[in-house]
Formats: C-alpha cells, structure tokens, sequence
C-alpha cells in the first residue's frame, strides 16, 4: 500500500539513454536474454507438447520436434473441444467468472462509496474490519460454507461459485475503491451536493465514473483471479466445475495423458493470458493501488 | 458523527457542510445502510460467519456431535505429517518471499538500461495471468524424470554427458556363473589359460554392426587369451558355451588383474577375442571393465521425496518474480533521477547508489513485496496438487494444502480440519495487524 501513489505503470523505455550507452551494457544485454529465454522455455513447452500427436507427446520431450515440425498437429485442441467434460467446464469457468466479476465490483463500489463520503457511526471501524479480512485465507471458511451449501443446496451450482468468490474479492475491491473514490476532489462532491443530488445520483452520475481506472483494474484483477481458481471450485462444486478443478483427475495418471491435460491447461491460460496482454496497463495499475491480496 | 441536523438548520449557501439536507436519526442511518448493505451480507454470510465457526468447530470431534476441547490441537501437534507440513511451511517462508524479493530487485534496476525492456517485461510479469494449476502441469512437464522427456534434465544430461559418456553396453549382465557380478572370470588363470566373458541381457541393435561369430580362444603359451560375446542365440543356447550364431562383441575393455589389482588392460577386436601377452606364472584373473557398462545418466528425480519442495518453489519463482520487478520498478522510476545523479556526481560508484540510495528509498516498496509473497505463500495450494505426484503429497504438503486434505480426501476430518486452519489463521494475524497498521499510516 506503500505504493498507492505510483500511478504510472512504468512500461516505457528511457529516451534519454543513448546508443552507446546502450552498447556498454552487452554483458546486461546478454544475461536478461538469457533470463527471457529460460522464463518462456516452460510456457513454450507446455504449448508444444499440446500439438503432439498422444503418442509422441507421452514417449518422448516435447523439444524432439524441432527436427520433426511435421509432427505438429491441433487434433488434440480437436478432442478436447468435442469433450463434454471439458467443453462444460469451459462454460463454468465463464460463468463464474462474469459473474463473480460484476457482482463485487457492484457491491463494493456502493460499500466503497458510503465508507468514502457518507459521514456515518462508526465507519472507520466498518473500513478496519474490511482491511482486516483482506487477509482471512479461503481456508478458514471452506468448511462451514462446505456444510451451509449442503442445506442451502448451493453445493455444486454456478451461483454457489459466484457468491464464494464474490465475498472474498470484496475486502480487496472496498478498498481498493475506498481509497480511489476517497481521492475524488472535495469540491466536486460538495458542488454536488448544493446542487441538490441525491447520495444516489452522486454516486451514479460522479463517482463512478471518475472511478473507472480503478474499476477497470479490478475488473481485470477479479477476470483473472477467477478464472484461474483450483480450491474454491474442487471443494464446493463436483460436476459443474470450472476448468482447473476438472482436470484435477487427470492428474493421477501424469505422463500418459500430456495430449488431454496439455491442450486443456494451455487452452484454459490462453483467456487470461489475452485479457491480460491487452488490459496490462490496467491490470498493473490495480496491482500497485494495492498490491496486497 | 458531528451532530449534522443541529447544522442543516442553517443552511449556508456559500459553504454547505457534506451531507446537509435535514433528516431524522434512523433516515441518516439508513442511508449508508442501503449502500453498505449488499456487502455486510456477503461478508458477514461468507466470511466472519465461517471464520468464527471454523474456530469453534475446532473444539469439536471430526462427525461435530462432541465438545473435544484441545484434543484436535493434540493431534495437530502429534501428526508426523503435520510437522512435514510445518517444516515445509518454514522452508516456503523462508526462501520463496525473499529470493522473488531480491530478484525482482535485480531484474527492476537492471532492466531500465535495456532497449528491449517491454518485451522482457511481459514475459516475465504473463505467468502470473496463468492459473497455478497450469503453471503445476508446466512445471510437472518440465521435471520429468527420463532425460529424454523433461526438458530440465535434458538439459542437465547434455552437461553431464560431456563429463561422463555411458558405456556400450549399459544392460548387459554375466551369461553364467563363470562371470561374476563385477565381471569378473572367477578361474584363476595362468599362462596359457582361456577367459570365457560370457554376456547377456543386450539388446540385437546395441551389439555394435562389425561383430562377427564369436570363436572359443586357443590356449596360447606365455599369454591369456579370452573372448567376450553375447552368449544368446535364437533358441537360447548353452551358457558359458560359445555356439553358432552368437557374435563376439568388438570394442569392449578387458583389464588384467593380479591380486585384485590391474596389471594390464586390451580391447576385444571384431570377434571379441583378446590376448594378454607377456604372461608369465598364475594367479591372474580377466575383469571387463565397468566403465563398459556404465549406466546412462537416469535424471534427477525432482519429483521425488527429496527434491519436491525445492522444485515447487522454482515453479513459484517463475510466476512471482515478474510481479516483484514490476512493482519494485514502478517504485524505482518515482525516485528523483537527480538524487541518484547527486551521488554519482560526489563519485559514488554504481553499486554505491545501488546499496546506499536506491534500496533505502525502496524499503516501502520493498516491503509490500515481500509481505505481499509471504502472505501468497502460506496460502499455496494448487502448486502442491499440481506439481506433487500422489505418492508423495505427505512431503509437498503445506498446512493449507493438509488443511483441505483432512477436510475433504475421503476423511472429511472436519473437526482436525478446521484446528488446521484456526492454526493456519494464527500465522496470519501478523498479517493482518501490519495491513491495518499500514492503512491507518496512510490516512
């Protein structure tokens, strides 16, 4: 939180530094190309190994085609896309993810709002409490919302999914928000105000607007985060889970499966991978507003 | 919470206070109510309700039907795998944060003098858009046993090849018991004598392509003469026995020892025959050599019991270090570039403003890096179920990752389960007293 004031993301070269310079720094040059070599090898590999035929992605390393390219073939993106399994998992995954997207950046922007700029009892206690849970690991909760799901028979259901994940990105998002929205000039509320808008106007017709960086960055923070989600999903649903926790199984038997599990895993990074690439700046920008999840 | 209704009744056009309309009390509370509403339900419903059940639940036997007090702690702390999952926690803690930490300070300064740095940037900050169960399945098909599938002991095995080449003949074993294990001919021999270096277990296409039919050795007077062949024909033959169609085996090393010591050492020729001349009185014996047999190299076992954690923490390096370097890089490029020429003008090298000026100024950064990775860590999961092959989840396992073992494997512990993650919810409260603290500075 230190950090809070950065603003720029950083992703820029240095104009000012000249061509020589730039030379005497071989050996820099030398050792972070090494570095992006070494960072995309696992990545590559993982790619790679999901266009071998299953024969040849089980027997042997992935990196053996380069003298074979012929060997390349999408027959196993093919397979997993005619998998029921997966293709429903698929279709989980997106779900909870919009979901579990737009329902705490909702709730969180009406409860960042009121801790932001509605005088009330009591809400400096209300924002600790918010900070406080911002910690609370997914792990103290499984079991009791394990046992509530079972009698509410929310076990096993998108919308069980969607609230899990929702509850727990709110901590992050009030404050994340809380704390942008509590940078809004005083002037502009109060202009507002005499003006004679509603709380509720203010809110639609003010803040939320100048507060769409930092929903933006949340937005894409909460796509990612639940997109890639293993233990929420594995514990609280069985048949209509998202995609990390139906390939679990597949697990068991590593090594004879790379055709099905590879596909499946890159196919499952692509999304976030793409919205990532593409929203970066946002993406960076809500890690340094608040970099603590 | 200054009293806003005794001001509302005198409304001042020019300077209105916040919130100025006139209403009553419970209207005024209402208010906020209406908007903090959705959000105290969830968090109330989802969190600080299960929090505080998972604590009592603690108290309670596995099934919930019996007040156990302490006994689940008890087990806690008597489980042999529980304090796995401890030490594994203390490992975790204290290399993972630290080492992205420092890398990701390394990388920040060092990449602002690159040309190419956004291009470096996002490939190494895009891990962290992968889910971590994929990042486990990279990982897992990285470490790979065989050499010839895991891409990082493939690249181990190319280092160790130019140290140590594997022998012809990795799998070859003795034909009978004239040949013991070591390959040694157990008849003593003297001048004269014949070794018979019988050999089985190797496979048609590894007998070198110049072998020819292997022929029983003349007794030569003043040498010792042998031949060594793959004693193996279609149908089997008679061990120890040179027949037809079995072929000598060209190119092997044949050590002569006296005493257990070498004295000599030839090299089969095409028909795997050998002579050791100059030999005068007895008491030799015929060894093929065991670099002959020297194994290839079987890979690094990273998924072993051993090595699991480290491994799982490389993997973790891999998603987390791009994080660091750009969170730290953004805090580097709000330092004034002129007290970093200051220092250097007064003639401070390099590491100087390194060590003196640019690490101080990002301590806070630095910070919430590293508490940033230390809260992650104690929360891991899915590295372990990803990368840990079942056999040895009992050496991978973490108290969050035990936590829902107990939980929900087959055992549905809950009572054990939920003292785990009380347990677990301990190691957090620093946490969350340094979070609270830090927000509180900031306002």
């Amino acid at each position: 939180m230190a950090v809070a004031e950065v603003r720029q993301p950083a992703l820029r070269a240095d104009p000012s530094e000249s061509i020589g310079h730039r030379i005497a720094n071989a050996p820099i040059n030398l050792f972070l190309l090494l570095i992006g070599i070494l960072w995309l090898i696992p990545a590559a590999g993982l790619f790679v190994t999901s266009l071998l035929p299953p024969a040849v992605a089980n027997a042997t390393g992935w990196w053996h085609v380069f003298s074979k390219p012929s060997e390349l073939t999408w027959s196993n993106y093919n397979h997993i896309f005619h998998n029921s399994a997966i293709t429903h998992a698929l279709v989980v995954t997106a779900e909870v993810t919009i979901g579990a997207t737009i329902l705490p950046i909702l709730i969180a922007s009406l409860a960042a709002y009121a801790l932001a700029w509605i005088e009330f009892p009591g809400r400096d206690y209300a924002f600790v409490i918010v900070v406080g849970l911002m910690v609370v690991p997914i792990q103290m909760a499984l079991i009791p919302i394990f046992s509530l799901y079972n009698t509410l028979n929310l076990y096993d259901t998108v919308l069980g999914l969607i609230l899990f994940h929702t509850a727990f990105a709110l901590p992050f998002a009030i404050f994340l928000l809380r704390n942008f929205f509590a940078g809004i000039p005083r002037d502009l509320m109060e202009a507002a105000r005499i003006d004679g808008a509603s709380e509720w106007r203010l809110f639609f017709k003010v803040v939320l607007p100048l507060g769409l960086p930092a929903i933006a960055a949340l937005a894409i923070f909460q796509v990612l985060f639940v997109w890639n989600d293993f233990l929420v999903g594995f514990t609280l649903a069985q048949d209509n889970t998202p995609i990390a926790p139906a390939l679990a199984g597949q697990l068991r038997q590593f090594g004879t499966n790379l055709d099905v599990i590879a596909p499946a895993s890159f196919f499952s990074a692509v999304i976030p991978l793409t919205i990532f690439v593409l929203f970066q700046r946002y993406f960076v920008q809500g890690l340094l507003a608040g970099s603590v999840k | 919470m200054t009293s806003t209704s005794v001001r509302a009744e005198f409304p001042d056009p020019v300077r209105t206070p916040p919130a100025p309309r006139p209403v009553s009390r419970a209207r005024s509370l209402l208010l906020p109510a209406s908007f903090l509403g959705p959000a105290a339900v969830l968090l109330i419903v989802w969190m600080i309700y299960p929090a505080l059940r998972t604590v009592a639940r603690s108290f309670w036997n596995d099934r919930g039907n019996k007040f156990v007090w302490f006994q689940n702690y008890d087990r806690l702390f008597s489980d042999s795998v529980i304090h796995t999952a401890i030490k594994n926690n203390v490992i975790w803690i204290a290399v993972a944060p630290l080492t992205v930490t420092l890398l990701g300070l390394v990388l920040a300064v060092l990449i602002e003098r690159i040309a190419w740095q956004s291009a470096l940037k996002v490939i190494l900050f895009m891990p962290l858009a992968i889910s971590l169960f994929a990042v486990g399945v990279i990982w897992r098909i990285m470490y790979l046993q065989e050499p010839d599938k895991g891409a990082i002991n493939a690249g181990l095995n190319a280092i160790h090849d130019v140290v140590k080449e594997p022998g012809v003949l990795p799998r070859a074993e003795p034909s009978s018991p004239a040949v013991n294990s070591r390959f040694v001919y157990t008849k003593q021999l003297g001048s004269g004598g014949t070794a018979l270096l019988g050999l089985t277990a190797i496979s048609p296409q590894n007998v070198p392509s110049d072998a020819e039919q292997a022929e029983t050795p003349q007794s030569k007077q003043g040498a010792i003469t042998g031949v060594v062949w793959r004693d193996f024909s279609p149908g089997g033959g008679k061990p120890g026995v040179v027949e037809k169609g079995e072929l000598g085996i060209p190119g092997v090393t044949v050590s002569l020892l006296k005493d257990g010591k070498k004295t000599d050492s030839t090299t089969t020729d095409t028909k795997g025959a050998f002579t050791f001349d100059g030999v005068s009185g007895s008491g030799y014996q015929a060894q093929i050599a065991p670099a002959t047999f020297a194994q290839p190299w079987g890979g690094v076992q990273w998924l072993g019991s051993k090595l699991i954690t480290p491994a799982m923490i490389i993997a973790f390096l891999w998603t987390a270090v791009g994080f660091a370097m750009v969170v730290i890089g953004a805090g580097l490029s709000a330092i004034p570039r002129d007290v970093l020429e200051a220092a250097r003008t007064d003639g401070a090298t390099e590491f100087q403003v390194f060590r003196r000026v640019t690490v101080p100024l990002l301590m806070p950064v630095l910070t919430v890096v590293f508490v940033t990775q230390m809260i992650g860590v104690l929360k891991i999961f899915d590295i372990i179920y990803a990368i840990a092959p079942g056999s040895v989840q009992n050496d991978a396992t973490t108290l969050a990752f035990e936590m829902w073992k107990r939980s929900f494997l087959g055992a549905n512990a809950f009572g054990f389960g939920a003292a785990i993650a009380s347990f677990l919810m301990l190691l957090f409260v620093p946490f969350l007293i340094y979070q609270v603290r830090s927000q509180r500075r900031n306002n």
